[in-house]
C-alpha cells in the first residue's frame, strides 16, 4: 500500500460530474407555470439521494416529507398533512447535523409558506393553483411577448424584411432592442438544456441590419378619436406607433430637443448608435402620429387642459431625476449626476474630460454607462466605487467587464462617505469607507463597514449614478395616485381614479428595461382602444415557412464581438461588432421551435394577433 | 413541389405536405393515435414516428413536414421499438378493462395494442383514481383517457367552449375541466363533441338504457318512443347497415321487438315546431318594433345553453318554440294521453336523440308543462340505443320493417331535414311561404341553405319584402356570427343554429367513427329522403292539421303557449345571473 495517493476519477464520477451540469442548466430553464408543489417534491428527492445517511433526520425525514408533499399531490392529504409537513421540516432543519439536511429541510419549510395557497389547492381539488403554464419561454419571458420563434424561423430563411415587420406587430422598436435590450427572453429559453441560449439579440440585430426598407404600416380607417401622449421615449412612441394603426389621432408632447427619451438621453451612442436611434423612429413615425418637441406639460400645457382636448391620455415621463447619494460635500463643483451628464451627451453637448481623475458611484448599468462615456471624453483615470461586492453589481456582467476592458478600474466594497472641496468649491477628492460583505438580506449581502480606515482618492469630477427619480409631483396634484414618486397604475395600465387616463414605462415600473417600456406602451395601445370603444386587432399576416425537423447535437452559442477595447475607447461609435451571415445562419438554425415543438403547438404557441 | 423517398418509394408533394399525408399517398399507413386531420395535430402520442435517414430521433409523421431529399423509413427496428413503447407506457397509464368499456371493439388504442402484438405490459400499472359525477349527462373516466388532447382542442377550436384543458404539470398533467372544479358548474353545452372526438373510452354520456329497461318492465307503464330524425341516417353503422338498410322502419321494428308500445317519429313535432315557431316569427315580423332581431331557432338545447352561458344578451332573441322532443313529450302526455285514454302520469316518454344536451333538457324542472310529470323522462342517445338492441339481442338485419305507430309517427320531408343544418330554416321558409302567401312555393326554392358551410347566409323575396336569413352550425361558428352582429357587421331576420357542425347528423351522441366527422356522409341522406316524400311541407302533415283541429285551434293559441312553447329564463346555466 502507498501511504497517500494522488486522487484520479472513475468514469461514474466524471458521468455525475456532467449530470451535475446538465441539472444546473435544467433547473435554469425551468419555465413559469410548473408546479412548485410538485417541484419542491422533486428537490427534496435529489435532496435526500444526497444523504450520506449517518443521521436520522436526513437519512428517514427527508424521505417521509417527500412522501407527504406527494400525498398532497396524490389527493390522499388533508389540512392536517400541511401541518405534518411544517413541523417535520423544522424538526429536520433543527436538529440536522450537516447542511444536506437541514438546507434541503429549509427548502420545504420555504416551501410550505411561499406557496401554501398551491398545497391548499390541492388538498382540496386535486390540483394545481397556477395555471398559467408557459409553452414557449422566451415568448413568455419577453415583456412585449414578441414572436421570437416566429421570426427567428424567417432569418433562417433569409426573410429579413418579413423577420422584422413580425417584430414589429409587438415592438415597434426592433432596432434599438437589436442593439440594448437585455434580452429576458434568453434567460429562460430551452436550447440551454442543450448547451446553451439562442442568441436572441444578437440574431435581432441581424435582421434588422438586413431589413431593406421600412414601409408605412397599414392604419386601420381613422376613428376619429384623439389621444394625447406625454413623453417621446419608447414607451410613448410605442404606444402612439399601435394606436395610430389602430387609427386614432395621436400626439407625443416631448419636453426636450428630440425624441427617443432615456435611448437617446440615458444610452451612449457607443451602445446605440445615433442614426439607428433616428431612422427608428423616423420609421415609427411613418405610423402618422404628430410629435411636438421642446413642450412640457405642466409648463407649456396644464395636465387638465391636455386631458380636455384628448378622448384619452397616456403618460409614459420616464424616470429623469437624478437620485443624490446624500453625503457631505456633494455640492461641490465637479459633482455630476450620470443623468445630467448623459442628457447633455444626448443632446450633442460633449464634456471635456481630458486627463482628468473620474471617480463613478454606483453599480448599475448606468454607472458603467457614465464610466465608459468618460473613458471616451478623455479621461486619464475612471474608478468605479460601489458599496458592495462586483459579484452583486446590478449592472450586466457584461458591461462590468466590458468597463473594465475599456480601462475603468473597480472599487468594490467602497462607500462613499464625503466628497472633499477644493478652496474654490470643485472637487478634490471623495473619501471611501472600505466595506466587508455581511449578511444576505432580500436576496443581496448586505454591505457593513469594516474595520480599516477611510481612503481618500483624489479626483477632479464624481459622476454619481446610483438611480433615478420620477418627476411625477403635478400628476399626484392632479389626482393620480403615486407610490414612491411612481404613478400607481393597474396592470391594465390605467387608472380608477381617473377614466381615460393611462401610464406605463419607467414612471410605472420604476427605472426599468427599454422592452418593458414597450410593453407598458403596447398594453396601453390595447386598453386605450378598448377604452374608447373599439377593439382593432393588431397581427402580421406573415406566414411562417414549414418547420425544420432536426436532431439537437450540442452546438455552440454564437456570441458577439466587440471592436478591440484600445480602439473603441477613442470615439463613441457603436463598439459591438454585427453577427456575420454564415453565424446568423448556424445560429438561428439552432433555435429548438418552442412554438412547435412541446405544448407551444397545444397551446400558448403562437399569438398571430392581439 | 417536394420529392423525398418513402420506404424505397419515390414521391413527389407540394412544399408542407406531412410525411403522414405523403406516405399515404403511396398507399404507406402509419399508425397514429392522438391525430385528427386539422384539429389535433400536435404529435402528443409520439405512435407515428418515422425515421428519417441522417437523424438520430424520430420525427412525429403527423406535424413534420417532408423536406427535399429527405429519406423517411416508416418501418425500421428504431421506428417499430419505439411505437410499441409508447403504446405500452399510455396503457401502463389506461385502465385496460376493456369487457366493461363502451369503446371496446371501436377503440383506437385497443386497435393499437392489437396491431402491435402486444400482449403483456413491462411496465407497472398507474391509474387516475379520480372520478367524474356519474348522474351528470356527460361523463369523464379519468381512468381511461390517454391525455390525447383532442377533447381540449374540439371544445376550444370548433366548439368555443373551453371547457377541457390540461391541468397540473409533470407526472400529474392531466385533461380536466379547466376554469371550473366540475363539469356541473362549468359551462358545457352537453354537445358531446368531446365524446365523438375521444379515441378512447375516457368521455362518454351518461347510460340511460337500464332506466329504460326498468319502463319496459313496469307492467304499470305505457312506453311511448320517439326518434329524431337523425338518428335514422346513424343507428345502423354499428351493425354494419348502410343507411339504405337502416331506416327507421327497421329501428321501429327493433324497438317494437324489444318491447316499446309505442314507437313515434320527432319529424311529426318538427312540423309541429315549424307551425309554431314560424308563426312566431311573421308575428315578431309583423311587430318589428317591439321585438329583438335576428330570431333564432330554440330547437338545439346545446346552442340554448351556450347563449345563456356566453351570449345572454341574446336570449330574448331566441324563439320561445320548445325544440321538437319537447313539443313531443308535451303532446304525447296531454294529447296523446287522451286520445288513448290514460292518465299522462302512466305513460313513460322516451326519446333517442343525436346528443346530450336533450338529456339536460328533459330535466329542466319547467319541462312538465303537460301533467306536471317530466314531459320526457328519458333520452337515449343513438349509441345507447344501438347498445339496448345488442343487450336485447336483436339482430335488426333479421328483421322486416314496420310502420310507424298512429298517431304521432307521420312526418313531413321538412321535419326529416330538423337533422342537417339549415334544415329547420328550410322547412320553416317552406311553411312561412305558404302561410304568407297561401300557395305553397316549389319545395326546393330554399336549398340556398343547404350544405355544410359553417355560416351560410342568403335573402329570398317574401311577399315583396326581403327576408335576411342565417345558418350556422358549430358553436365556433355560432359565436363568430353572433359577435358580428354585436359589432353591427351583419344583420339578418332570421338565424338557425346547431351546436354541432353539420347539425344533429354530426351530433355528439351519434356512432363513432375515429378520424371522421360523419356529417359530410349523413346529411345527404335526410335530403334524399326528404327529395322521396310525398310529404314535403309541415303544414301539409294530416296529424298537424288534426291535431290543430282538434286540440290546438291555431298556432300560438293559449294552449300552444301553454304546452309547446318555454321561457328560456326560467332556468340558469351555472353561472348565469
Amino acid at each position: 500500500m502507498s501511504r497517500l495517493s494522488n486522487v484520479t476519477t472513475t468514469l461514474a464520477q466524471e458521468t455525475v460530474e456532467e449530470l451535475y451540469n446538465d441539472i444546473e442548466r435544467n433547473i435554469q430553464t425551468s419555465q413559469p407555470g410548473l408546479c412548485p408543489v410538485d417541484l419542491a417534491a422533486a428537490f427534496l428527492h435529489l435532496s435526500h439521494a444526497r444523504s450520506c445517511g449517518k443521521c436520522t433526520p436526513c437519512r428517514v425525514g427527508l424521505g417521509k416529507l417527500e412522501q407527504l408533499i406527494n400525498s398532497v399531490l396524490d389527493g390522499t392529504a388533508d389540512e392536517s398533512t400541511l401541518e405534518a409537513i411544517e413541523t417535520t421540516a423544522e424538526s429536520i432543519y433543527r436538529s440536522a447535523d450537516c447542511a444536506i439536511g437541514s438546507e434541503a429541510a429549509r427548502m420545504a419549510v420555504k416551501a410550505v409558506k411561499g406557496f401554501h395557497d398551491d398545497f391548499e389547492e390541492h388538498i382540496r381539488h386535486g390540483r394545481c393553483k397556477l395555471q398559467n403554464f408557459k409553452s414557449v419561454p422566451c415568448v413568455a419571458e419577453c415583456p412585449a411577448h414578441v414572436d421570437i420563434p416566429g421570426y427567428i424561423a424567417l432569418i433562417h430563411e433569409g426573410r429579413y424584411n418579413d423577420a422584422v415587420n413580425l417584430i414589429r406587430k409587438d415592438n415597434p422598436l426592433p432596432s434599438t432592442c437589436g442593439m440594448i435590450c437585455e434580452h429576458p427572453c434568453e434567460e429562460h429559453c430551452r436550447r440551454k438544456l442543450v448547451d446553451d441560449a439562442i442568441n436572441i439579440r444578437g440574431l435581432k440585430r441581424y435582421a434588422v441590419e438586413h431589413e431593406s426598407e421600412i414601409k408605412a404600416p397599414v392604419c386601420a380607417e381613422p376613428t376619429g378619436k384623439k389621444v394625447g401622449i406625454i413623453g417621446g421615449g419608447p414607451s410613448g412612441l410605442t404606444a402612439a406607433y399601435f394606436l395610430s394603426k389602430m387609427g386614432h389621432e395621436c400626439t407625443v408632447y416631448e419636453q426636450r430637443d428630440k425624441l427617443g427619451g432615456m435611448l437617446r438621453y440615458g444610452i451612449p451612442s457607443y451602445r446605440l448608435p445615433r442614426e439607428v436611434l433616428d431612422r427608428e423612429i423616423e420609421g415609427m413615425k411613418l405610423a402618422g402620429f404628430k410629435t411636438i418637441t421642446n413642450f412640457s406639460i405642466g409648463k407649456d400645457m396644464s395636465f387638465d387642459e391636455l386631458r380636455k382636448q384628448y378622448d384619452a391620455v397616456y403618460i409614459s415621463i420616464g424616470a429623469h431625476i437624478d437620485n443624490k447619494i446624500g453625503i457631505e460635500g456633494e455640492d461641490a463643483e465637479g459633482v455630476i449626476s450620470a443623468v445630467e451628464m448623459l442628457r447633455g451627451i444626448g443632446d450633442g453637448n460633449m464634456p471635456d474630460f481630458s486627463g482628468q481623475d473620474i471617480v463613478v458611484v454606483g453599480g448599475g448599468n448606468v454607472a458603467m454607462d457614465v464610466a465608459r462615456s468618460a473613458v471616451r471624453l478623455g479621461a486619464k483615470t475612471v474608478k468605479i466605487a460601489y458599496r458592495r461586492r462586483k459579484a452583486d453589481m446590478t449592472a450586466l456582467a457584461e458591461e462590468v467587464e466590458g468597463a473594465v476592458a475599456d480601462g475603468c478600474v473597480i472599487m468594490e466594497l467602497n462607500a462613499p462617505v464625503k466628497i472633499e472641496k477644493k478652496e474654490d468649491g470643485s472637487v478634490a477628492a471623495i473619501w471611501l469607507k472600505p466595506q466587508i460583505v455581511g449578511e444576505v438580506k432580500w436576496g443581496r449581502p448586505a454591505p457593513v463597514n469594516a474595520d480599516s480606515p477611510e481612503v481618500r482618492v483624489a479626483c477632479d469630477k464624481v459622476l454619481v449614478a446610483i438611480g433615478q427619480g420620477i418627476d411625477s409631483a403635478q400628476f399626484g396634484e392632479a389626482g393620480l395616485p403615486l407610490k414612491r414618486n411612481r404613478l400607481a397604475a393597474s396592470e391594465a395600465g390605467d387608472f380608477a381614479e381617473m377614466e381615460g387616463v393611462f401610464s406605463g414605462g419607467d414612471c410605472v415600473t420604476g427605472p426599468a428595461t427599454v422592452i418593458k417600456a414597450i410593453a407598458g406602451g403596447k398594453v396601453a395601445a390595447a386598453n386605450i382602444d378598448e377604452y374608447l370603444g373599439f377593439n382593432h386587432p393588431i397581427e402580421s399576416g406573415i406566414d411562417l415557412p414549414p418547420v425544420r425537423f432536426a436532431d439537437r447535437e450540442p452546438m455552440g452559442r454564437v456570441n458577439m464581438t466587440e471592436r478591440p477595447a484600445s480602439e473603441r475607447i477613442k470615439d463613441f461609435d457603436l463598439m459591438e461588432l454585427p453577427m456575420t451571415d454564415q453565424e446568423a445562419c448556424q445560429e438561428s438554425a439552432r433555435c429548438l421551435q418552442c412554438d412547435h415543438f412541446g405544448c407551444g403547438l397545444l397551446k400558448g404557441g403562437r399569438e398571430f394577433r392581439w | 413541389m417536394v420529392n423525398v423517398t418513402i420506404d424505397g418509394k419515390s414521391v413527389c408533394v407540394p412544399e408542407g405536405t406531412t410525411i403522414l399525408k405523403a406516405a399515404a399517398s403511396v398507399g404507406i399507413d402509419i399508425p397514429t393515435l392522438c391525430y385528427w386531420e386539422g384539429l389535433n395535430e400536435i404529435g402528443a402520442c409520439r405512435v407515428c414516428v418515422v425515421e428519417v435517414e441522417g437523424n438520430m430521433r424520430l420525427p412525429a409523421a403527423c406535424n413534420t413536414a417532408v423536406e427535399e431529399g429527405m429519406v423517411i423509413r416508416t418501418n425500421t427496428k428504431k421506428v417499430r421499438d419505439a411505437r410499441k413503447s409508447n403504446v405500452e407506457l399510455i396503457l401502463s397509464e389506461h385502465n385496460s378493462n376493456c369487457t366493461a368499456c363502451v369503446r371496446s371493439g371501436n377503440c383506437s388504442l385497443q386497435k393499437l395494442a392489437n396491431d402491435f402484438n402486444i400482449t403483456e405490459i413491462p411496465y407497472k400499472k398507474h391509474l387516475d383514481e379520480k372520478k367524474g359525477n356519474r348522474n351528470f349527462p356527460l361523463i369523464h373516466d379519468y381512468s381511461r383517457c390517454i391525455k390525447c388532447m383532442r377533447c381540449i382542442q374540439v371544445c376550444d377550436k370548433i366548439q368555443h367552449s373551453n371547457v377541457w384543458d390540461l391541468i397540473n404539470t409533470g407526472s400529474r398533467a392531466t385533461v380536466d375541466v379547466g376554469d371550473y372544479y366540475s363539469l356541473e358548474e362549468s359551462n358545457c353545452v352537453l354537445c358531446g363533441q368531446c365524446i365523438t372526438h375521444c379515441p378512447v373510452g375516457a368521455l362518454k354520456e351518461r347510460d340511460d338504457t337500464a332506466k329504460a329497461i326498468d319502463a319496459l318492465e313496469d307492467p304499470e307503464k305505457i312506453t311511448v318512443i320517439q326518434i329524431a330524425p337523425s338518428i335514422r341516417t346513424a343507428w345502423g353503422e354499428a351493425f354494419g347497415l348502410s343507411p339504405e338498410e337502416a331506416t327507421v322502419n327497421r329501428l321501429a321494428a327493433c324497438l317494437k321487438s324489444i318491447g316499446f308500445d309505442y314507437v313515434f317519429d320527432t319529424n311529426f313535432s318538427a312540423d309541429l315546431t315549424i307551425m309554431e315557431e314560424g308563426s312566431e316569427f311573421l308575428k315578431r315580423l309583423s311587430d318589428k318594433e317591439n321585438n329583438k332581431f335576428p330570431m333564432f331557432t330554440s330547437c338545439c338545447p346545446g346552442w340554448v345553453r351556450f347563449v345563456k352561458a356566453n351570449y345572454p344578451e341574446f336570449v330574448d332573441n331566441l324563439s320561445t318554440a320548445k325544440s321538437p322532443q319537447q313539443m313531443f313529450g308535451a303532446v304525447t302526455k296531454s294529447y296523446f294521453a287522451e286520445k288513448i285514454g290514460v292518465d299522462p302520469s302512466k305513460i313513460c316518454s322516451i326519446s333517442i336523440m343525436p346528443c346530450l344536451a336533450k338529456k339536460h333538457e328533459c330535466a329542466i324542472p319547467v319541462m312538465n308543462d303537460a301533467c306536471g310529470d317530466p314531459d320526457v323522462d328519458i333520452v337515449l342517445t343513438t349509441r345507447e340505443v344501438d347498445r339496448l338492441i345488442k343487450s336485447e339481442h336483436v339482430d335488426p338485419s333479421k328483421l322486416e320493417d314496420v310502420e310507424l305507430d298512429s298517431p304521432l309517427g307521420v312526418g313531413s320531408g321538412a321535419g326529416n331535414i330538423f337533422g342537417a343544418t339549415g334544415g329547420v330554416m328550410e322547412a320553416a321558409l317552406r311553411s312561412a311561404y305558404f302561410l304568407v302567401t297561401g300557395s305553397n312555393p316549389d319545395p326546393d326554392t330554399f336549398k340556398a341553405v343547404r350544405g355544410e358551410d359553417g355560416w351560410k347566409e342568403a335573402s329570398f323575396e317574401l311577399a315583396g319584402s326581403t327576408l335576411k336569413v342565417a345558418v350556422a352550425s358549430g358553436l365556433g361558428n355560432a359565436a363568430k356570427l353572433l359577435d358580428a352582429i354585436k359589432a353591427g357587421k351583419v344583420s339578418y331576420d332570421f338565424v338557425e343554429i346547431m351546436a354541432c357542425p353539420g347539425g344533429c347528423v354530426g351530433g355528439g351522441g351519434q356512432p363513432i367513427h375515429d378520424q371522421c366527422e360523419m356529417s359530410t356522409f349523413r346529411a345527404p341522406v335526410l335530403y334524399s329522403q326528404d327529395k322521396d316524400n310525398t310529404l314535403r311541407f309541415s303544414h301539409e302533415n294530416p296529424v298537424i292539421k288534426t291535431i290543430y283541429e282538434e286540440f290546438f285551434k291555431e298556432p300560438l293559441s293559449e294552449k300552444s303557449h301553454h304546452l309547446l312553447h318555454t321561457d328560456h329564463h326560467a332556468w340558469k346555466m351555472p353561472d348565469e345571473v
